[in-house]
């Protein structure tokens, strides 16, 4: 009786539709990702993993092909619609972390509930809570320039959190930080994951971590070529990968 | 919902780029300083105006020689003008008839010849005056406010008496030592002359801003009233009059009377071929005077209009400046599920408030640019509500308009774009 949250089939993505150099990114993605599932996305630069990731997130309109998320078909949906998806279903980690730079942790991590109507006491109560999960608790007040990378990107995966989205999305959160403070960084997505048991889906280039996840699905040249299930092959299983 | 949010927002976005905020800011500074600045100067002028007006009385009339050649028309031009000949002036006798014919609807006929400045001098005691000659009726119709003793009565003037009308002023200069200046002989140097004259009254000097006065208080120059036909023998003045003012009683139809009055005298003047009367009520000269501040207000309102346009098209620049650098901004806040009128809604209350401030200060400027022009002037000066009211409501309209299309802009961002943007 799994719950799907994620069915895409034929998904088609061309940019300059129309035009003499119209160009197919995505050619035809059938996946389906199961609730609770912790996912990672791997292949080489300019693959097809960002577009696609875009197009999970509901920031993208698909060229064609069918999509449903929360069983749900995005492709009808208005922009008012697509925005309220995206507060309050999905949250969005980036790799360069994206916190507004004149805010302060807990103005950033207030956004998203800023624009899902939440009222001020609340918000920054629910801000506060977010912030101690992925122990920031100490640097409320601090603005992004005062933070290190991997304190940014544990701001940025707060803010993702706000709404308690089922979705996470998170596009290379990792790629701009050094090995250890990754680690720390993939640490707070297993919690999400296995504690608040959220759908994680992670966009990596690192084959190790893509390893921790449940499911490492490949693309090349905006296909899915392949999948893996780690935890059945004992060689990657997470438990044995303990050096940061 | 979010208008607080983005208020903060926006003070935080400004804070952070101070230099930048205030040039921004710097046209609707000087568009709504200089219109708060020019209409409260305007205001106190018109105010001013409006109540040495009132003083001279709404029922006066001027009765004024005007030339026939139409290129020397303008009105007002002659008054004053010295190129007048004795022959072709208005006489006593003019006058005289006139009094017999319409004397029930006048209080006063205003006659007065200016004799120049002067100054009266008491070993070291003086007093700046302006030797004015008048009849009785001058100080009916110019509302002279006696403070003691009394103004020139018909046997002065039949008379030729050397006696004079001062200041309260000029007491104070001449007589500090409080001594009753009634009676008292005094000399006066106008010209080359030194008269001796017997004061007869005081009266009260009010300031008018026909005469704004410079310099120490000490220095003012006040009238001193002397006969009209002493000041006549004098200084060697024509006979007759260029013009003079005519009193009316309150209960007749001025506009009946300025008719009426300007026909009789234009019988004495049917075949000069000069010279013709015009008869003006003071209640249209101030209408006209009214009209012109009216024209001068619409004339200083389009140009402020137009330097406003201009500090709105400077903000609205630089608000097209800011979405462009903050289009990452944007794109983060689309996928952290902000609708489109959110973003429009940030960016135009960020214009707003840029306008706001700037009206604000604009606002404190203008209202020390009035005060400046007030002093110098020597006006008194009240800033005017309703302006203010007028000025922050414009300036945030402004933010309105000109941050529309820049808002408009990033609303309209296409989220991908604005995330993939370098
Ligand atoms: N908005 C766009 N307009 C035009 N081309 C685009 C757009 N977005 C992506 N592309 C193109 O699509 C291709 C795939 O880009 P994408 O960002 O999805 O790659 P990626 O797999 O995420 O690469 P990387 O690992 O470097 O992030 C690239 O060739 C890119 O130039
Ligand atoms: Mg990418």
């Amino acid at each position: 009786m799994d719950e799907m949250v994620i069915e895409m089939a034929g998904i088609i993505k061309s940019f300059y539709v129309g035009t003499p150099n119209e160009l197919q990114i995505l050619h035809g993605i059938n996946m389906v990702i199961k609730k609770g599932e912790f996912v990672s996305i791997v292949g080489q630069s300019g693959s097809g993993k960002s577009t696609l990731m875009n197009l999970i997130g509901a920031l993208d309109r698909p060229t064609s092909g069918d999509y449903r998320l929360d069983g749900e078909d995005i492709s009808q949906l208005s922009d008012n619609e697509l925005s309220d998806i995206r507060n309050q279903k999905i949250g969005f980690v980036f790799q360069t972390f994206n916190l507004i730079p004149r805010s302060n942790a807990l103005r950033n991590v207030e956004l998203p509930l800023l624009y899902n109507g939440v009222a001020a006491g609340a918000r920054s109560r629910r801000a506060r809570e977010l912030l101690e999960l992925v122990e920031m608790g100490d640097r409320l007040t601090h603005l992004p320039n005062e933070l290190s990378g991997g304190q940014k990107q544990r701001v940025a995966i707060a803010r993702a959190m706000a709404n308690d989205p089922s979705i996470i999305l998170a596009d290379e959160p990792t790629g701009a930080l050094d090995s250890k403070t990754g680690r720390l960084v993939m640490d707070i997505f297993h919690k999400l994951h296995r504690q608040e048991k959220k759908t994680v889906i992670l966009i990596t280039h690192n084959e190790r971590l893509a390893s921790e996840t449940e499911r490492v699905l490949t693309i090349v040249d905006g296909r899915i070529v392949s999948e893996r299930f780690p935890a059945a092959d004992p060689a990657t299983d997470p438990a044995a990968g303990q050096e940061g | 919902m979010l208008f607080l949010e983005n208020l903060q927002l926006a003070i935080e976005g400004l804070r952070s780029n101070k230099m930048r905020s205030l040039l921004t800011m710097l046209g609707i500074i000087i568009g709504i300083g200089s219109v708060i600045g020019i209409v409260t100067v305007g205001d106190s002028m018109t105010a001013s105006v409006t109540s040495a007006m009132e003083g001279l009385g709404a029922t006066n009339m001027l009765v004024n020689l005007q030339s026939k050649d139409a290129d020397r028309s303008a009105s007002l031009n002659n008054i004053g003008g010295a190129s007048i000949k004795e022959e072709d002036l208005l006489t006593d006798e003019m006058i005289d008839t006139y009094m017999e014919a319409y004397g029930d609807s006048v209080i006063a006929v205003s006659l007065s010849n200016a004799g120049g400045p002067g100054r009266a001098q008491e070993g070291r005691l003086y007093a700046n005056v302006t030797v004015v000659g008048t009849n009785v009726g001058y100080g009916t119709a110019n509302n002279v406010e006696m403070i003691s003793g009394r103004y020139l009565r018909d046997g002065d003037i039949k008379a030729n008496r050397y006696v004079a009308v001062v200041s309260d002023k000029f007491v104070s200069n001449m007589f500090p030592s409080g001594k009753n200046p009634l009676g008292q002989e005094i000399k006066v140097s106008v010209g080359n002359n030194l008269q001796t004259f017997t004061i007869v009254g005081v009266y009260k000097h009010e300031q008018t801003m026909m005469m704004p006065s410079f310099g120490p208080d000490k220095d003012i120059r006040t009238d001193l009233y002397i006969p009209i036909t002493t000041n006549r023998a004098i200084a060697s003045i024509d006979r007759g009059y260029q013009n003079f003012i005519v009193m009316l009683s309150s209960s007749v139809d001025a506009r009946k009377m300025v008719v009426d009055t300007q026909n009789f005298f234009n019988t004495f003047y049917a075949s000069n071929p000069r010279y013709e009367v015009n008869a003006i009520s003071m209640e249209s000269m101030m209408s006209a005077m009214t009209t012109m501040m009216g024209t001068l207000s619409v004339a200083v309102a389009v140009i402020a209009g137009i330097s406003l346009i201009v500090g709105g098209v400077g903000v609205m620049n630089i608000m097209l400046v800011s979405v462009t650098e903050r289009t990452r901004e944007i794109g983060t806040r689309k996928a952290l599920g902000a609708r489109n009128s959110a973003i429009r809604t940030q960016f135009i209350v960020e214009a707003i408030i840029v306008c706001a401030i700037g009206g604000i200060i604009g606002i404190v400027t203008g209202i020390a640019l009035g005060y400046l022009g007030g002093y110098l002037l020597d006006l008194p000066t009240f800033p005017t509500p309703f302006i203010i009211v007028v000025a922050v409501v414009f300036s945030m309209l402004i933010g309105v308009f000109f941050g529309y299309y820049p808002a408009n802009k990033a609303a309209g961002l296409d989220p991908i774009e604005a995330l993939r943007y370098e």
